[in-house]
């Protein structure tokens, strides 16, 4: 019975209804800075914030002292948490998805979390100009694969243009076989050769269900799991995120989206969007972009640390992504890159890591800002999260938390020790084995 | 008429002085070498300083007055690993002149391969570096495509100013050091052919390891027989240009760049140092486990690695890479930053800001991407700091050069101002002015 009242009591403690942070300085993106505030959750989402509110007697108080406080970061483009990244063999791979592959373990996630990442987008490779589905994921480390997926966030697809379709290494690979298309052409023609194709498609399904609907005889289209996400895009039911470098790529791809009818909702990274970024914004794309990547190749040659700001300024929603586990980790300092490149302001700057791709991805009703009702994703910082000097205390999900450096730091110790352990004991299994191996014979591991 | 007198009599004196001569004033000096003087004057003759101090010092006759009121003033930084110039677009075969084919090659220079009119110099530089250590190959991290794959002897380093007509105006040390890339052993490496990791067995890969090594003592050995040989005149002595570049070598007047990651290459690389009796700079290095004391204890100065990596290996603390130079500093370790990498070479300042956020003093984390860098390569009397004799490799900004929301306002390179306009902000006028 004893037992029985200390489980209940630890579960109680692990899952406090309440938690209060504290004296911290709020940077709540949408409504301003709140000095000295506190943030009052209540079953993972935000309750109350302000510089007046009082903690609820019972509550598991943060204290944020000197700390600050923003929504979790947004990472538009990530190929964290995938098993595999690129279907490869065809220019179309529509037919495959990042929900099939999402591995929970990847260490990744849980550096990325360590970097104040809550949510990001998973994207299919950029080998096909039409590539897989992506799924939007928050990097709960330690839930299985179906616990990382964003609920109810609005499902994407990967598109790619220029060099990375067209394959302009591959020639220079042994055993890589050219393939349809290498040029520029040729990729604008896969993605109108694919619509219209879908557009046959969908007429088909459309036919299906009207004589469904008049109780006529009728026999159903036979699937085309190729097709059905490109009808959903059709649809507005899939977000096309589109990978990009050059202006005239860009242009191109907005005018077949116009000419079939549908959206580009994100293009990614767009390098060269500063060019077009009247004709982005007139199309109503967003844009997430590199704060400053160039040279790497020709068609990042234009590359300027400029283009997230000219493209604010020119009216296109615009957001810094990191398509790196490494730059994933500190994308608040990415965003104050552009208070030097293009002048943005302090809360421009993190926009473009939270309300902005939170708005690009259309769950900013949920995440990317401080305000009552959202989710609790935070991450608190110990100084000023646009400084260089600046790193991640604590991250919540949910209201959970789910990284805390304090107890990174507590725990490492143990951790060593533990992984010491693990290659004592592996020497020693060798060392008993040892006399019963005859000289010069392999070791071999104990069956 | 007065009118006109007048301003000739101020412009006189301005066409009279060279252009690499003048007195900044009412500024904040940070000189690195030692305390912050507010309120403070640089004087900056025929490219060299020539004072520094509190107040105002005078200006000789002729010489033009900088106002600096508001704006801090440093000491240009220094990359201590890249390949500005050498690299223009990663991918492009044709652009690039790193990674010669063979695995010895010390008569290899960087710099003659060094193209002045690179984009990269002035985008560099327009985020306060004035110096960098242009490397002849790719090692340690950067992933640059050359031609050939990972030599052991990749040729000498240069240490070059980012702005001159030539190279031969760009160089501050034409052979700074001698890059070796100490072989290493990868039991998983990447393939093109099939995009996977491929495994080898590690016997394999410790045979080839083994082969390496013993060549490399082969050809060090080789190089003492020619430096004896030439030294006693031998009769039968022949130039030859690979083991020639190596005798400074082996007396000790040029260091040895060793790149070694980790710690079995470090150990095996001050091993190799102590019995070749060379004196070696390590780079790069990411796992030093027990070699850390060894390398303060032989005082071997170190590159570090890029602080803004990822872990190692997978169990490694998250924070591993933006730890390490900490570390380094507890240990007492003498080291300055290079960004091993050419399109980033001027997010250099953030690799020390990110130390400094896990644990570096912000002077070490400063002094770690100016002074430091000079001392080890051996031009602590030309550069690194603001000192009277250096040249005058400045930058005036409106804060902290490590933060990355600063703006470098104007630069100094041998006492020349030089513009801090390049491709980027040439597009972002174009573009932002689009209609």
């Amino acid at each position: 019975m004893r037992h029985f009242v200390a489980v209940l009591f630890a579960v109680a403690a692990a899952a406090a209804p309440v938690t209060v942070i504290q004296n911290a300085t709020i940077l709540t993106i949408t409504k301003g800075t709140v000095k000295n505030g506190s943030i009052v959750i209540r079953d993972g989402k935000i309750a109350e914030v302000g510089d007046k509110v009082s903690a609820p007697a019972g509550a598991q108080i943060i204290d944020a002292g000197g700390q600050f406080v923003m929504p979790g970061i947004i990472d538009c483009h990530s190929h964290i948490a995938a098993e595999s990244i690129n279907e490869g063999s065809v220019s179309v791979s529509s037919m495959v998805g990042i929900e099939d592959v999402l591995n929970s373990e990847d260490i990744a996630i849980y550096r990325a979390l360590a970097g104040g990442v809550t949510t990001a987008n998973i994207l299919h490779g950029s080998a096909n100009s039409i590539g897989g589905k992506c799924s939007v994921i928050k990097t709960r480390w330690g839930k299985d694969a179906s616990g990382l997926i964003f609920e109810g966030s609005t499902p994407g697809i990967k598109f790619a243009l220029g060099e990375n379709p067209k394959r302009s290494g591959a020639s220079t690979i042994p055993g890589m076989r050219a393939r349809y298309p290498a040029t520029r052409m040729g990729v604008e023609d896969v993605i109108r050769e694919a619509f219209n194709d879908a557009k046959v498609y969908q007429a088909s399904w459309r036919v299906y269900r009207e004589k469904v609907k008049r109780h006529e005889n009728a026999i159903p289209p036979r699937r085309d799991l190729k097709l059905e996400p490109l009808v959903e895009v059709l649809e507005g039911k899939r977000f096309v995120h589109a990978h990009c470098y050059r202006a005239d790529e860009i242009l191109m791809l907005l005018r077949v989206a116009d000419d079939y009818g549908f959206k580009i909702r994100t293009l990614q990274h767009v390098l060269e969007g500063y060019k077009v970024a009247k004709e982005i914004a007139a199309h109503g794309a967003g844009a997430s972009t590199f704060s400053d990547w160039w040279s790497y190749k020709i068609e990042a040659y234009d590359a300027i640390p400029f283009n997230a700001a000219i493209m604010t300024r020119k009216g296109v929603l615009v957001s810094l992504n990191s398509d790196d586990a490494e730059l994933m980790r500190r994308l608040n300092t990415e965003a104050a890159k552009t208070l030097k490149y293009g002048g943005l302001s302090e809360t421009e700057a993190l926009s473009l890591i939270t309300i902005n791709p939170a708005k690009q991805l259309a769950v900013d009703t949920r995440v990317g800002s401080i305000e009552v009702g959202k989710d609790a994703d935070l991450a608190i910082f110990d100084k000023h999260p646009l400084s260089n000097y600046a790193k991640v205390q604590k991250v919540l999900i949910d209201g959970t938390v789910y990284f805390d450096r304090d107890k990174e730091q507590s725990e490492q110790v143990q951790k060593d020790a533990r992984k010491k352990a693990l290659i004592e004991k592996e020497k020693q299994q060798q060392r008993d084995e040892a006399p019963r191996r005859p000289a010069g014979a392999p070791a071999r591991r104990p069956a | 008429m007065k009118r006109i007198a007048l301003w000739l009599a101020c412009v006189v004196p301005l066409v009279a002085a060279s252009n690499d001569s003048f007195l900044l004033q009412n500024v904040m000096v940070h000189p690195v070498s030692g305390p912050d003087i507010a309120n403070g004057s640089i004087l900056v003759e025929n490219g060299k300083i020539s004072g520094v101090g509190a107040g105002r010092l005078s200006a000789p006759k002729g010489v033009r007055v900088i106002d600096g009121k508001g704006m801090h003033a440093y000491p240009g930084m220094i990359d201590s690993a890249t390949q500005v110039g050498l690299s223009e677009i990663g991918s492009v075969r044709e652009t690039n002149d790193t990674n010669e084919l063979g695995d010895f090659n010390p008569q290899l220079k960087a710099l003659v391969a060094v193209n002045p009119e690179s984009e990269h110099l002035p985008v560099t530089r327009a985020n306060g570096i004035t110096s960098v250590i242009t490397l002849p190959a790719a090692g340690g991290g950067g992933g640059m495509r050359g031609g050939g794959s990972t030599p052991v002897i990749a040729g000498q380093a240069a240490l070059i100013h980012l702005d001159g007509w030539t190279w031969e105006d760009l160089a501050v040390k034409r052979s700074a050091a001698m890059q070796l890339i100490f072989p290493s052993l990868e039991t998983r490496s990447f393939r093109m052919e099939t995009m996977s990791v491929a495994r080898t067995p590690f016997a394999e890969v410790k045979a080839a390891y083994d082969k390496k090594l013993k060549e490399l003592g082969d050809f060090f050995e080789t190089a003492r027989r020619y430096q004896q040989a030439k030294n006693g005149h031998a009769p039968d002595f022949k130039s030859d240009l690979k083991l020639e570049a190596m005798i400074p070598v082996l007396e000790g007047k040029t260091p040895v760049m060793v790149v070694a990651v980790r710690e079995r290459a470090i150990r095996d690389a001050i091993a190799f140092a102590d019995k070749q009796k060379i004196r070696i700079v390590l780079a790069g290095p990411r796992e030093f486990g027990k070699t850390l004391a060894d390398v303060k204890a032989k005082n071997i100065a170190v590159i570090a690695a890029p602080t803004l990596e990822l872990p190692l290996t997978e169990d490694d603390p998250y924070d591993a890479a933006f730890t390490l130079p900490s570390e380094m500093f507890k240990a007492g370790i003498k080291f300055a930053f290079g960004s091993f990498n050419v399109q980033f070479a001027r997010n250099l300042p953030y690799q020390a800001a990110a130390a400094t956020a896990f644990g570096l003093p912000y002077q070490e984390a400063l002094k770690a991407v100016t002074l430091n860098a000079a001392e080890i390569w051996g031009v602590s009397d030309q550069i690194g700091s603001i000192d009277k004799g250096k040249w005058a490799d400045l930058m005036l900004t409106d804060g902290d050069p490590l933060e990355a929301r600063t703006h470098v306002q104007r630069m100094f390179i041998k006492g020349r101002e030089v513009s801090l306009a390049n491709k980027h902000t040439r597009l972002y006028d174009k573009y932002m002015n689009r209609p």
